[in-house]
């Protein structure tokens, strides 16, 4: 895949602080991300997503491991040398600049004609539909806007990669899913990769063609989006994307796993002795009540118009999401006991 | 307080219009009709003559034995060098000052306090005492004359008593004017806008021209108009350091309200360096405002 990587990672460490001070941000990551790719990095708060993005950017120089943008290494390249641009996190506009000036920036920086400049800003401005505020300051415009100017300027020297740091993290809602649907469709455009950073995991899933889960610096799992939601390898990323009941069983030899309660269903798995067992709300199904299958008690139903979710209690005490899709079926009364079915096929045995 | 709001508003504004009229206007006043008069008697002015321009004709032109008004030079000539030390001054003050204010800029909080004290800490001193100390430093058996003849290719070089020496005391009394400001810019600068600039293409050198110094611009002006201003009507330091040999606007000022006791032409002088600064304030103004738009 080095070829036709966009950007490749090769086991890459950093560290911030010297001695006995030093804190690893970073651990052996390695990462291949394909041209025009729609890359998202998902992780929570410190996971190091920031660090992995200044590091290709070259604001950071990585402790061991390489860097390499389109086949060529840029591990030791100062930023200005490196063709990728950054959509900072707070924007970071100029301020004693104009929005075309602000876009024209890096066109100035390649001793572009000034003729070929204004073509290209126009060109720029137009994609994020910006044209009306060229002569105004970055003071003087939205957030949304502020966010679209950094956007045409980060886009305009046309960069192999463009990088994205949270950039939609400073909107409210509603212009956030908006600002979601133009980015996808300005990469598409554009036909740049797009490295992309959030800790929001709905925004990675809508967006992305493939994601990586971090945690603790390290990446733990990546994959498309329906393949790290559908079978998460760990139990954090299971826990991190979306909701999901996670449940303390038993592995027995034979493919069979004894869960709470007693019950044995048989499910292949390499494991042995405890593990979690990982099933999305919306995959568990309600059945008659008997030794076979795993008993819960109705704690709480509630309404949430297009299903119904049902909170239950297991026989240790743990909680456990149903989510019930089919309104017009039979609904348990609160407080019975039901008996609950865990699909083979949406079942995960996890490693802890 | 009752009544429309332009009453009130007038009311509130009083105290601070009174301030100004006595503070500024009445003596501002009162020295514009000084220049105006002729000098005379023990006090300096002559409260009885007829107003004129006479005093400012006196400056460019002068009056020959035989009547005749022949042109005088020597006070534009002093003019001249005397905004012409004041624009050295403000240049190596830029010079010094720059680096110094960006480097205190990246200081911890706890340091950076300690540099403001330590650059304060001179006002505490009176202004003849330090400048008698540059002398001392200075002078030819003085431990930098000294340095520098020692490292000096050309020889012994001489330091005081001339116009390096009003320049090296002159940068070093208003040093602080500089630092201040550009400090103030440079503590509020969002250095992540550095990063952008590399990030979009431009090396070190280029992202301080291009948006580093304009962003730091007020405080550039600033520093400049409170080193410039003064600069231009020291004279203290021309005094002692330049040896009374160069005189500028300052010490003409300062010699005709002392030793000649032409308090008319000593007024006319201040006007004079007042109008001088008054058109570098708004020059400056307006050239900020143009860089604004
Ligand atoms: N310059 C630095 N010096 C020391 N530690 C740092 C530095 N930059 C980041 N860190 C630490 O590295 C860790 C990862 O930081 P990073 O900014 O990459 O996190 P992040 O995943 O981007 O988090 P967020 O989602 O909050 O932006 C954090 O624990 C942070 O405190
Ligand atoms: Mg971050």
């Amino acid at each position: 895949m080095t070829d036709s990587s966009a950007v490749s990672i090769t086991a890459v460490s950093k560290s911030f602080g010297r001695g006995s001070a030093a804190v690893r941000v970073l651990e052996d990551v390695s990462v291949e991300i394909g041209q025009r790719e729609f890359f998202t990095l998902l992780g929570p708060s410190g996971c190091g997503k920031t660090t992995l993005l200044r590091l290709i950017a070259g604001f950071e120089t990585a402790d061991q491991g390489r860097i390499a943008i389109e086949g060529q290494d840029v591990t030791q390249a100062p930023p200005f040398r490196r063709p990728v641009n950054t959509v900072f996190q707070n924007y970071a506009l100029f301020p004693h600049l104009t929005v075309e000036q602000n876009v024209g920036f890096a066109l100035v920086e390649q001793q572009m004609p000034a003729a070929q400049i204004r073509a290209r800003v126009g060109e720029s401005l137009e994609m994020v539909r910006m044209q009306s505020y060229a002569r105004r300051r970055p003071a003087e415009l939205s957030g949304g806007q502020q966010q679209r100017v950094a956007l045409a300027r980060a886009l305009a020297p046309r960069p192999k990669v463009l990088l994205l740091d949270e950039p939609l993290s400073a909107l409210d809602l509603k212009l956030r899913k908006e600002m979601q649907i133009e980015l996808k469709l300005l990469q598409a455009e554009a036909g740049i990769t797009f490295l992309f950073v959030t800790h929001d995991q709905e925004e990675a899933l809508t967006l992305s063609d493939r994601v990586a889960v971090m945690q603790g610096g390290r990446i733990l799992q990546m994959g498309a989006p329906r393949e790290i939601y559908e079978t998460p390898t760990h139990r954090f990323v299971a826990d991190f994307i979306g909701d999901i009941n996670l449940i303390e069983a038993e592995a027995l030899p034979g493919n069979t796993i004894r869960l709470i309660g007693g019950a044995q269903i048989t499910h292949p798995h390499q494991a042995h002795g405890r593990v979690t067992l990982a099933i999305r709300p919306e995959r568990a199904r309600i059945v008659a009540l008997d030794a076979s299958h795993l008993q819960a008690r109705v704690v709480h139903t509630a309404y949430l118009g297009t299903a119904l979710v049902h909170k239950l209690a297991l026989a240790d005490g743990s909680t456990f999401l149903l989510r019930q899709s089919d309104l017009d079926g039979a609904q348990p009364s609160l407080g019975s006991q039901i008996g609950l079915s865990l699909p083979a096929d949406s079942l995960r045995v996890l490693v802890q | 307080m009752t009544g429309s709001p332009a009453l009130r508003r007038l009311g509130l504004l009083t105290p601070a219009l009174v301030t100004i009229a006595v503070l500024v206007g009445v003596p501002l006043t009162l020295l514009f009709w000084i220049s105006l008069l002729q000098k005379g008697g023990s006090s300096g002015v002559d409260w009885a003559s007829v107003p004129s321009l006479a005093n400012y004709i006196r400056l460019v032109w002068e009056e020959d034995f035989d009547g005749t008004m022949i042109l005088n030079t020597s006070y534009l000539v002093i003019l001249l060098r005397s905004i012409l030390q004041a624009a050295v001054t403000t240049g190596l003050s830029l010079l010094f000052g720059l680096p110094v204010a960006l480097w205190m800029a990246g200081l911890s909080r706890g340091q950076r306090d300690l540099m403001l004290l330590l650059i304060t800490i001179p006002f505490w001193t009176n202004l003849l005492v330090r400048n008698y100390a540059w002398l001392i430093i200075l002078r030819e058996d003085g431990w930098f004359s000294q340095m520098v003849d020692f490292i000096s290719p050309v020889g012994p070089i001489q330091l005081l008593y001339n116009d390096l020496a009003v320049v090296i005391g002159l940068t070093y009394s208003f040093l602080p004017f500089m630092i201040l400001p550009l400090y103030a810019v440079f503590e509020k600068f969002d250095w992540r806008l550095l990063e952008a600039a590399h990030d979009l293409g431009a090396p070190r050198s280029r992202a301080i021209r291009r948006v580093l110094i304009p962003i730091a611009m007020p405080g550039i002006a600033a520093g400049s108009l409170l080193v410039f201003i003064p600069c231009l009507g020291a004279f203290v330091t021309p005094a002692l350091l330049g040896g009374g040999k160069t005189l500028m606007l300052g010490n003409i000022i300062q010699m005709q309200f002392g030793a000649s006791r032409n308090w008319p032409f000593g007024a006319t002088l201040a006007v004079v360096l007042l109008s001088l600064m008054l058109i570098a304030m708004v020059t400056m103004a307006i050239w900020r405002n143009r860089r604004v738009r």
